[in-house]
Parts: structure tokens; sequence; C-alpha cells
């Protein structure tokens, strides 16, 4: 499981380099196709991941406390702080296409699109994973093999929370 | 509950995204920017480490599991900001 998570840690190391590479070209050009963007929403969708991280971690401890029904609560209550992102990603994409700031209007808007939308496709495997972790965490009593995949999968779902920190800054903030 | 040691991580977390958030909104001079910005980088990788470290339990991990990821964290870091400051 490591080794597929650092595996995706160095791709998404390799884009944010690439970005910066590419802002380095364009300078000015990103600096005004950055005014596009809502930061607003990105503050709340990192404050959305943060916290379902944290169910995530108190789910982690009911699983190993043996409280099945606790811990399938914390997952839900994950869950549902990763449909949010996706109602506000879902929203901000919509204004900002609407307002005409499509994918290849210029490279911000590529890096933009490609980032973020890489970022979503890993949020939503996540959700799929919490849905596995949910049935697991119904078990009464789990296999140190099992409890091993949920460790992995609710890593996973760290590892979503921990590329947005990144980009957010990146992408919203830095100017 | 405040006194787990990953609630405080979560407080940490929460309080350095407001700070951030804070910070990086609005126009300044173009040298203030520039230090706002590399500022706001740093805080995001000091909390993708609380992240690691706390949630993902890597504290408590063998050491070459741990070291590999402080060794990312301070590489991506060490990359990210000094090519932001290159442009």
């Amino acid at each position: 499981m490591w080794v597929f998570l650092f595996g995706d840690l160095t791709l998404f190391a390799v884009f944010f380099v690439l970005y910066l590479a590419y802002r380095a070209k364009e300078r000015d050009l990103f600096l005004v196709a950055q005014q596009n963007l809502n930061p607003g929403a990105g503050f709340v969708n990192t404050l959305l991941l943060l916290t379902s991280s944290l169910f995530v971690v108190l789910a982690m401890r009911d699983i190993r406390r043996l409280r099945p029904r606790a811990a399938t609560r914390m997952i839900a209550a994950a869950f549902l702080g990763g449909l949010g992102f996706v109602i506000v990603k879902f929203f901000e994409y919509r204004s900002e296409l609407t307002h005409g700031f499509v994918p290849d209007i210029n490279d911000f808007a590529a890096c933009y699109y490609l980032l973020t939308g890489f970022h979503l496709f890993h949020l939503v495997l996540g959700m799929g994973v919490l849905v596995f972790l949910s049935t697991r965490a119904r078990l009464p009593r789990l296999t140190a093999r099992q409890l091993a995949v949920v460790e992995g999968g609710a890593c996973f779902w760290h590892l979503v929370d921990l590329l947005w920190i990144i980009l957010f800054p990146l992408l919203y903030l830095a100017k | 509950m405040l006194r787990q040691r990953f609630m405080l991580v979560w407080v940490a977390l929460i309080a350095a995204t407001c700070l951030s958030f804070w910070l990086g909104g609005g126009h300044r001079a173009p040298v203030r920017e520039a230090a706002v910005s590399v500022a706001v980088l740093a805080v995001a990788f000091v909390k993708i480490r609380l992240v690691g470290l706390y949630f993902m339990e890597l504290k408590n991990a063998p050491l070459v599991l741990r070291a590999i990821f402080e060794g990312y964290v301070v590489l991506v870091a060490g990359t990210v900001i000094t090519l932001y400051l290159a442009a």
C-alpha cells in the first residue's frame, strides 16, 4: 500500500514542478488568470477534507477498540465531508466554466483543471474506499490482515486530504 | 477530548488553514506578496507533515517509512519554494 501511496505522492510532486515551470514562463498571465478562481471555495473544501480526515482517525480508533457502530458512524461522517467537497467543487467548476474560464483558454486554466480534476478523481476513488471501510468496520472483529487493509484505505483518504493541502495554496493563494 | 493528540493536530491544521487564507487573500506590494506566498506554501508543507505523522500514523511507523515521508516533505517543499521564487 505504501508503495502505491508514495508513487502517487511522487506523481503529484512532478505535477507541482510542471505547474511551476509553466508559471515561470508566463508569470503575468498566471497572475491574471488566477483571479478567476474562488479562494473561498478552496478554503471551505480544505476545512471539509481536514475534518473528514479527523473522522477517519476517529473511525480507526473505534475499529481498534471494537466499537463497530461508532466506527461506522465516523466513516459516514467522513464520507459526507467528501461529498461536501464534490458539491462545492461542482458549483465552483460550473461558475468558472459559465464565466468563460474553460480549460483551453490558457496554460493556467489547463493546469488548474488537470490538477484539480486529477485530485477530484482521487477523491471519488477515496469515497469508494470509505464505503469499503464501512463494510469492514461493521464486522465485530477484524483479522490482522483485514485491519492492515483498513489502515491502508484510511491512509488513502488522508492522502487525498494531504494533496489538497498543497494544491489549495499553490493554485489559489501563492501569487 | 482535546487532550487527544490528533484533536490538537486537527485544531492546529484548521488554525493554519484560516491563517493561510487570511494571509493569502487580498493584494499587496510585490515584495511583500512574495514573502506572504512563500509563508503560505511553507505552512502547507508543515500541515502535510502533521497529516502524515499523526493522521497517517507515520510517527509510529517503521523508521524507513517515516524517513521516506520526511524526505519527501523536505524535498518537495524545497523544490516548490525554490521554483516559486525563481519565477
